[in-house]
């Protein structure tokens, strides 16, 4: 599946789901803050990667889930646990590419302030979604080595989300 | 306490603009991605670097890593609550926390901060 914009998906989501992930992220700044103040610079940086709105946005994701398929006269609760793992192993993914948005940022910053933003920005993009692609491949190419040892029967499956 | 509000302010936004960008990714495993993004990093490190300087935030950025880290370890443990012990999202993103916290503060304890 190639990768997809989709506006209409917001449609799903309700405007105090907004307003809790505006909250945890104020919040979630404003302990990094207080903690770098009183526990010292090397604590203050672990709490830059906490992941205080993950557990929002997993939570809404399998609502979001459950709900859909409630709509349809079905239970959903199994299929809204699978929809926040799948996001936990993207998040799992995505934070390869966080220690590696922080190391850029460590090298560059002495030398410039703007700088820094921009490569680490950049190469968490880059190392996020390469990551991503590669396991995705990886996926791919595992199960047709499967399919082939198991047979033609299996091939007309679907692969990988 | 100015100061405060300013990092709650930008910290919402920031966190909020990545999230509007993460519903609206498809596939779900990409959209995830998002939910490493560098969003309170980018809040934080900005305030900071202006307060007190670029040798302040590297020191700080160094000991991200080791929070980084600890969030990749945070997700698999939460992906194995969700998936193999049936947990739903809020416990088991609670629970997993304990990982986090575990191996961010073993990985400090362990290399220390930046020199």
């Amino acid at each position: 599946m190639l990768v997809k914009l989709s506006a209409s998906a917001l449609k799903q989501t309700r405007w105090y789901e907004y307003g809790v992930r505006f909250l945890l992220g104020g919040l979630a700044t404003v302990l990094a803050g207080v903690v770098s103040s009183r526990f010292g610079v090397a604590v203050g940086g672990l709490f830059l990667a906490l992941p205080a709105v993950f557990c929002a946005s997993a939570t809404l994701i399998e609502s979001h889930e459950r709900r859909a398929k409630e709509k349809a006269g079905l239970s959903g609760h199994r299929r809204g646990q699978q929809a926040a793992a799948l996001d936990a192993a993207g998040a799992g993914l995505g934070s390869i590419g966080l220690a590696a948005f922080a190391a850029v940022f460590y090298v560059v910053v002495s030398t410039t302030v703007i700088g820094a933003f921009v490569a680490a920005l950049l190469v968490w993009a880059a190392v996020s979604v390469s990551a991503w692609w590669l396991r995705r491949k990886l996926r791919i190419t595992s199960r047709t080595s499967q399919t082939d040892r198991i047979g033609p029967s299996a091939s007309g499956r679907d692969i990988v989300s | 306490m100015t100061e405060y509000v300013l990092r709650f302010i930008a910290g919402g936004l920031i966190v909020s603009a990545f999230s509007i960008l993460g519903d609206m990714l498809r596939p779900k495993s990409f959209a995830g991605l998002l939910g490493a993004a560098p969003s309170v990093a980018l809040a934080t490190l900005g305030i900071a670097v202006a307060q007190h300087g670029p040798q302040y935030v590297a020191a700080e950025s160094w000991t991200m890593i080791y929070g980084a880290i600890a969030l990749g370890c945070y997700s698999m443990v939460a992906r194995h609550l969700l998936m193999r012990f049936h947990f739903t999202a809020l416990p088991a993103t609670i629970l997993a926390f304990a990982a986090w916290l575990v191996v961010a503060f073993g990985l400090l304890a362990g290399f220390g901060g930046a020199a």
